[in-house]
C-alpha cells in the first residue's frame, strides 16, 4: 500500500487516488504543427527505473491532481505536491 | 546430448537415475556472435531456437542476467488462448497455439501444455453480443470458439455462482475448447535445451549494462562478463524493456508496471478448465499439483519493483469469491509480482528497430506467455531476414506515429488501463 502525504488532507492511502501517468509530459502548444512533437507527447515515455514523476487525482478525498515524485524501483515517495503550484 | 523417452527413463530409472546429465552447456562468452538476444525467458529463448532451427543461424548467444525463466516466464498464470479479435493479433495467436500443439514433441521435452478450455464468462447482454462479435471473427479466421448461454455454463462449471443473485450474474460464456495451460519453467527449460543442442550459448548470470556503439550502428553489447560483439542485437527483457532500450538511446511507447500472481494451497481436482470472470477483472485456473492460480489487474502505477502491493491481494481475492463462492475460506500460498511493459496500444513490438543492427521483441503487456512460440518464431524471422513475417507485420513501432495501433480493449493511450 503507498501512502500519499496529500498537501490538503494528510497522508491517505493509495486506494482513494486515481493514477494520472507521468507528470514530466508537457503538452505542446495548440498551434505546433510538427507532428513528430505530438507523436513522442501522446504515446512515448522515458519509463524510468527510479524516479519518477506521476500524476495522482485524490478523487475520494480533496480531488485536487497531485504531482508525487516516486521511486519505480523502491516505492519511495520523495515529495507529494500540488498539481496546480508545481504548474505555476 | 541424449534425446528423452520412455526408454531413456527406464534405462535411467534401473541405473538409479545417476546417468542424467546437465541439458544445456555453461559456455564462457565467445568474443562475438552473428546475432545476440538479450534475455533468457521464454521469448528470448524462443527466438535462438528459431534462429538454429529455422534460418540456420546458430553462431548465437542467449545473454541473460539472472537465471533462466526468472522473469516472467516464471511469473504469469501460464494460460494459452488466441481469442483475439484485431486483425494483427488473431493470426498471430492462432500461428502460438497451433506451435503450443506440437511444441513437446518439436523440444523433445515435455511442456505439460494442456488444452482444458478457457470459458470467458459475460454478465450482460452487452457482454453478450460482444462475445458473440467476438467469436464470429474468431470462426471467420478459422479459430474454435463457441457462445455457450447460462444453462450450459451453469452444467459445465457448477461450482461458479450462476445464481440471479450473484453480483454480477452470469448470462453466458465465449468458450475456446483449444485454449489451455503449460508449464512456465519447462517452456523456458525446453527451449534453452533445444537451442542449445543446437549450438547456441546460453550465458546466465551476465547482465548486459550497455551497448557497443560505432556510429550510428549497434554492433554488440557491454556485459558484466566484458564486450561481446555481434551482427546483430536482439532484446526480449520483457518488463526491463524500456531501461535496457534507454541505453541505446531509443525511448518507447512502453510504460512498466505490477502485475500479480497467486497460488492457493493445493486443492484436491476442482477447476478443469480456465475460467476468465468478466465481472472483474480476474481469472483462474488449476495446476496440476493442485494449488488454484490466478490473478487480476494491474497495481496501477509505474513500477520496476516485481512486488505489489495488498489492495490488489484484496480486490483478486474479493473477485474470486464472487466468482466461486466455495472460495472463501480458502489460504493463498504464495503471491509474487512482474514487471510488465506495457504498450501504448496492449499490443506487442516485434520488429527492426530505427537503431542499425538493433531489434526489439517486447510490449508484451500481461499477455506474453501465450504468445512464446510464436513470439520466438516471428522475431527470429525478423532479425534472420530483416524483415517481419506477415504474421507480426503489423507488430511495428511506428504504428503509433502512422494510427495504426491494435488496441483491443480500446482504451486508448493509456499503458495501465490495458
Amino acid at each position: 500500500m503507498l501512502r500519499l502525504n496529500c498537501p490538503i488532507c494528510g497522508p491517505r492511502d493509495e486506494t482513494e487516488f486515481s493514477y494520472g501517468g507521468d507528470a514530466s509530459v508537457k503538452r505542446p502548444k495548440m498551434d505546433e504543427t510538427d507532428p513528430q512533437i505530438w507523436i513522442d507527447y501522446v504515446f512515448y515515455r522515458d519509463n524510468p527505473r527510479g524516479p519518477h514523476l506521476e500524476y495522482w487525482h485524490h478523487v475520494q478525498g480533496c480531488r485536487q491532481w497531485l504531482v508525487v515524485e516516486r521511486d519505480t524501483v523502491s516505492h519511495e515517495i520523495a515529495s507529494c505536491r500540488l498539481a496546480r503550484e508545481v504548474a505555476r | 546430448m541424449s534425446r528423452y523417452s520412455a526408454w531413456s527413463v527406464l534405462t535411467q530409472g534401473l541405473r538409479g537415475n545417476k546417468g542424467w546429465r546437465r541439458a544445456w552447456r555453461h559456455p564462457e562468452p565467445k568474443p562475438s556472435y552473428d546475432v545476440i538476444i538479450v534475455g533468457g525467458g521464454g521469448h528470448g529463448l524462443a527466438a535462438a531456437y528459431y534462429l538454429a532451427k529455422e534460418h540456420g543461424v546458430r553462431n548465437v548467444a542467449v545473454v541473460e542476467k539472472g537465471w533462466l525463466g526468472g522473469g516472467n516466464t516464471g511469473r504469469n498464470t501460464t494460460i494459452v488462448r488466441s481469442n483475439y479479435m484485431i486483425e494483427g493479433n488473431t493470426r498471430f495467436y492462432e500461428r502460438s497455439v497451433k506451435l503450443w500443439e506440437n511444441l513437446s514433441r518439436d523440444l523433445n521435452f515435455n511442456v505439460m501444455f494442456s488444452q482444458r478450455g478457457q470459458f470467458n464468462l459475460c454478465h450482460s447482454t452487452a457482454q453478450m453480443d460482444a462475445a458473440r462479435r467476438r467469436g464470429n471473427v474468431m470462426r471467420a479466421n478459422g479459430i474454435d470458439a463457441e457462445l455457450l448461454d447460462r444453462d450450459e455454463v451453469a452444467r459445465r462449471l457448477p461450482y461458479v455462482d450462476t445464481s440471479p443473485n450473484a453480483r454480477f450474474p452470469v448470462h453466458g460464456a465465449l468458450y475456446q475448447g483449444r485454449a489451455g495451460t503449460a508449464r512456465h519453467d519447462a517452456v523456458a527449460w525446453g527451449f534453452a535445451r533445444g537451442a542449445d543442442r543446437l549450438g547456441v550459448d546460453i550465458i546466465q548470470q551476465c547482465e548486459v549494462v550497455g551497448f557497443l556503439q560505432e556510429g550510428d550502428k549497434i554492433v554488440g553489447v557491454k556485459t558484466t562478463k566484458g564486450a561481446i560483439r555481434a551482427g546483430k542485437v536482439g532484446m526480449a527483457v520483457a518488463g526491463h524493456t524500456g531501461d535496457l532500450a534507454a541505453k541505446a538511446g531509443l525511448r518507447l511507447p512502453i510504460e512498466t508496471h505490477l502485475l500479480q500472481a497467486f497460488v492457493s494451497e493445493p486443492l484436491k481436482p476442482l477447476i478443469n478448465t480456465v475460467i476468465a470472470f468478466g465481472g472483474a477483472h480476474f481469472y483462474i485456473s488449476q495446476s496440476d499439483k493442485g494449488g488454484l492460480v490466478f490473478g487480476g489487474d494491474l497495481d496501477g502505477y509505474n513500477s520496476y519493483a516485481q512486488r505489489g502491493g495488498l489492495p490488489i491481494v484484496q480486490h483478486t481475492a474479493a473477485s474470486a469469491k464472487a466468482l466461486i463462492p466455495s472460495l472463501s475460506r480458502l489460504k493463498i500460498l504464495r503471491h509474487w509480482a512482474g514487471a510488465m511493459d506495457m504498450t501504448m496500444d496492449g499490443s506487442p513490438i516485434i520488429a527492426k528497430m530505427p537503431i542499425e543492427g538493433l531489434y526489439l521483441n517486447g510490449g508484451w503487456c500481461y499477455g506474453g506467455f501465450k504468445a512464446t512460440p510464436a513470439s520466438g518464431w516471428c522475431f527470429a524471422w525478423t532479425i534472420a531476414r530483416d524483415e517481419p513475417h506477415e504474421d507480426n507485420a503489423a507488430f511495428t513501432l511506428s504504428r503509433f506515429a502512422e494510427g495504426r495501433m491494435i488496441d483491443e480493449k480500446g482504451v486508448g493511450p493509456v499503458p495501465w488501463a490495458h
